[in-house]
């Protein structure tokens, strides 16, 4: 099988006037399929930059970045698009679902930016991604009758509907609480080790890393550590450990 | 993205801010309901003034006599006073100028109607047959004098419906008896049909019309005539007619080369266009100015698309990540600002016709609704939902993903 993301020597500058920023200073490795992957590094360290290549928002400076096999050096923004549609799932840290929407309109909203697909079909794979969320019963819901917790695994259902080759989460806990936290890990776990999902979370917390196979950590625009993880944390047990919060 | 899709996006955004997008809207209604308004009124106006001139003949020509020639002392005469056009002058029409299918004299006295206990102030028009088919007036009952009674200087007259009201009782039937006008009986010999007012508010049916020979000889004394009628066989052919008329008269009067007129013809076509052009120009003037107002309404819809895209810049942030193209984002921002504007060019296009109706039957104006107002006034507010709706759905669309995402 073939890597899903696979990088070499990627570099990205940014210019600002007559200062040239290098965000990114020759980064290369690969994700392969079925893997479960944190990049972590502290604000500056370039783990956003690279979010964006990843996920075909940006193109790098230099280097060869293959998506799922396909080169998108010399794509345009139409072609970056509809790469995006079909490839990838985003899932942001905050949420970013359209207000006043019912959570399936939300799910089904990859699928109108696609062709042929009927309305019927949109539904019936908005319904069975929100099925795999365990959201099914909520999708007349609006985000704002939902939870932090719940809005997250509507914008995870909405990162599946597509059935894309890699799904990218920035942050994808960083708004909520410690157990809403591992509720989502749970189900990231789940996505992962059932359905063999390819999955890439940006973290700052060592303790979502925890839950990953392998842990990229960057430090001023290059890898400073490429580490597989010999004893992956279970989140369903780290979320049995700690206290239910139903006593105020 | 399907039609369909844009169509769905776009109005549950509208719906999402209804109030914002009513008030939006209202600029373009009352921009095209007034453009609507205006323009019935206008049409309105312009085809009553055409209608009074039609029902006065409008291949009329008319000649009177005038000049600029002052009388000693400095004087200015009258138009009835002054004595140049004379029976030599309309026998020479008859013979010399083509295209005329009617031909009268004409001359009035002012004077009092009498019939036994009833009488009435009012002028008699000395004039030929044809004059009532120049003038487009007709018989009633009875019938009209012809040439024996013009050359018998027959006492006979044709009256109005005013004339009758005021003299006879109301279902006497005036044909055959006899009135008086000041001294001199006449026999009624037809009734015209009833005209009304014109625009001016001259009451057309207070006529009293008899043979010019009669008024000449037994009421004027005079062998000078105020006017002499024409009828052009057609409008397009009165200015034509009006040319040879005057050769014709000039020669006839033998004035030189230089010499100014003693006598003025008018046509009414140039009447028509007179007072078209002015009412023309109330409507272009009405008009423009709802149309300043149509184009203030779109831009209130450009001022309220800036500020929903910056609203929703992330919304168009996280639509771009997940697939959607420039494109797509352009004819979402499009479709919402044409919504806009056909909604409200639609209810603007039935407030106009409301509008209108109003004016018509509460003040009186006349209005006449064209289809292509509506039609011009509907597209114009479209284009304008497409102009001004286009540069922020173009700022929408030139938006960076990974800055809109960030936006906040």
């Amino acid at each position: 099988m073939s890597a899903i993301v696979h990088m070499e020597n990627i570099r990205r500058d940014f210019i600002f006037g007559p200062q040239v920023v290098k965000a990114l200073k020759g980064v290369s490795f690969s994700v392969q399929p079925g893997e479960f992957i944190t990049i972590m590094g502290s604000s500056g360290s370039g783990k956003s930059t690279l979010l964006n290549i990843i996920g075909c928002l940006d193109k790098a400076t230099e280097g060869e970045y293959l998506l799922d096999g396909t080169n998108v050096k010399s794509m345009d923004k139409n072609e970056l698009a509809s790469l995006r549609n079909r490839k990838i799932g985003f899932v942001f840290q905050s949420f970013n679902l359209l207000p006043r929407t019912s959570a399936l309109e939300n799910v089904e909203l990859p699928l109108l930016y696609q062709k042929g697909i009927s309305q019927s079909e949109r539904r019936d794979r908005a319904m069975n991604a929100l099925e795999k969320v365990k959201l099914a019963d909520r999708y007349e819901h609006r985000p704002n009758q939902l939870s932090g917790g719940q809005q997250q695994r509507v914008a995870i259902a909405r990162a599946l509907v597509n059935e894309p080759v890699l799904i990218l989460a920035d942050e994808p806990t960083g708004n909520l609480d410690t157990r809403t936290s591992y509720e989502i890990m749970t189900l990231i776990q789940e996505l992962n080790q059932d359905q063999q999902k390819t999955i890439l979370v940006v973290t700052h917390e060592p303790d979502i890393a925890a839950f990953s196979g392998r842990t990229l950590t960057l430090r001023d625009g290059r890898l400073l550590r490429d580490a597989q993880n010999p004893n992956i944390r279970s989140a369903k047990e780290a979320l049995a450990s700690i206290p239910k919060a139903d006593d105020f | 993205m399907s039609f369909i899709n844009l169509l769905k996006i776009a109005l549950r955004a509208l719906r999402r801010n209804k109030l914002r997008a009513f008030l939006t809207m209202l600029g373009i209604i009352i921009g095209v309901g007034a453009v609507i308004t205006m323009m019935s009124i206008g049409e309105g106006s312009k085809k009553s003034i055409e209608s009074t001139f039609s029902s006065m003949g409008t291949n009329m020509i008319t000649i009177r006599p005038y000049s600029n020639i002052p009388m000693p002392g400095g004087v200015r005469m009258g138009s009835s006073n002054i004595q140049t056009l004379t029976l030599n002058d309309v026998e020479k029409i008859g013979e010399e100028v083509k295209n005329i299918s009617a031909l009268s004299p004409g001359l009035a006295s002012g004077g009092q109607a009498i019939r036994g206990s009833k009488n009435w102030p009012t002028s008699i028009q000395g004039v030929g047959p044809d004059y009532l088919s120049i003038r487009k007036l007709e018989i009633a009952s009875g019938s009209n004098f012809n040439e024996e009674h013009i050359k018998s200087f027959a006492k006979v007259c044709v009256i109005g419906q005013t004339v009758v009201k005021n003299l006879f009782e109301a279902g006497e039937n005036p044909v055959g008896q006899i009135i008086r006008f000041g001294k001199i009986p006449f026999q009624v010999i037809g009734v015209l049909a009833a005209k009304g007012q014109n625009t001016f508010g001259q009451d057309q049916d207070d006529i009293i019309v008899a043979p010019y020979t009669t008024i000449m000889k037994r009421i004027s004394a005079t062998i000078y005539l105020q006017n002499i009628y024409v009828s052009a066989v057609s409008e397009d052919l009165s200015n034509l007619v009006t040319d040879d008329i005057i050769r014709t008269m000039r020669a006839s009067h033998k004035l030189r080369t230089g010499q100014a007129n003693d006598f003025d013809v008018r046509t009414q076509a140039e009447l028509i266009s007179n007072m078209s052009s002015t009412s023309n120009m109330m409507t272009t003037l009405l008009t423009a100015v709802a149309a300043i107002s149509l184009v203030i309404g779109g831009i209130g819809i450009m001022n309220i698309m800036y500020v929903s895209v910056t609203e929703r810049t992330r919304e168009i942030g996280l639509r771009m990540s997940i697939g959607a193209k420039g494109r797509d984002i352009l004819l979402q921002f499009l479709t919402e600002a044409i919504i806009i504007s056909i909604t409200g060019g639609l209810i603007g296009v039935l407030l106009g016709v409301t509008a209108s109706w109003f004016v018509s039957r509460f003040l009186n104006w006349p209005t006449i609704i064209s289809e292509s107002s509506m039609v011009i006034s509907f597209f114009v507010c479209v284009f304008t939902g497409v102009f001004f709706g286009y540069y922020p759905a173009i700022k929408a669309a030139s938006l960076d993903p990974i800055d809109a995402l960030r936006y906040e």
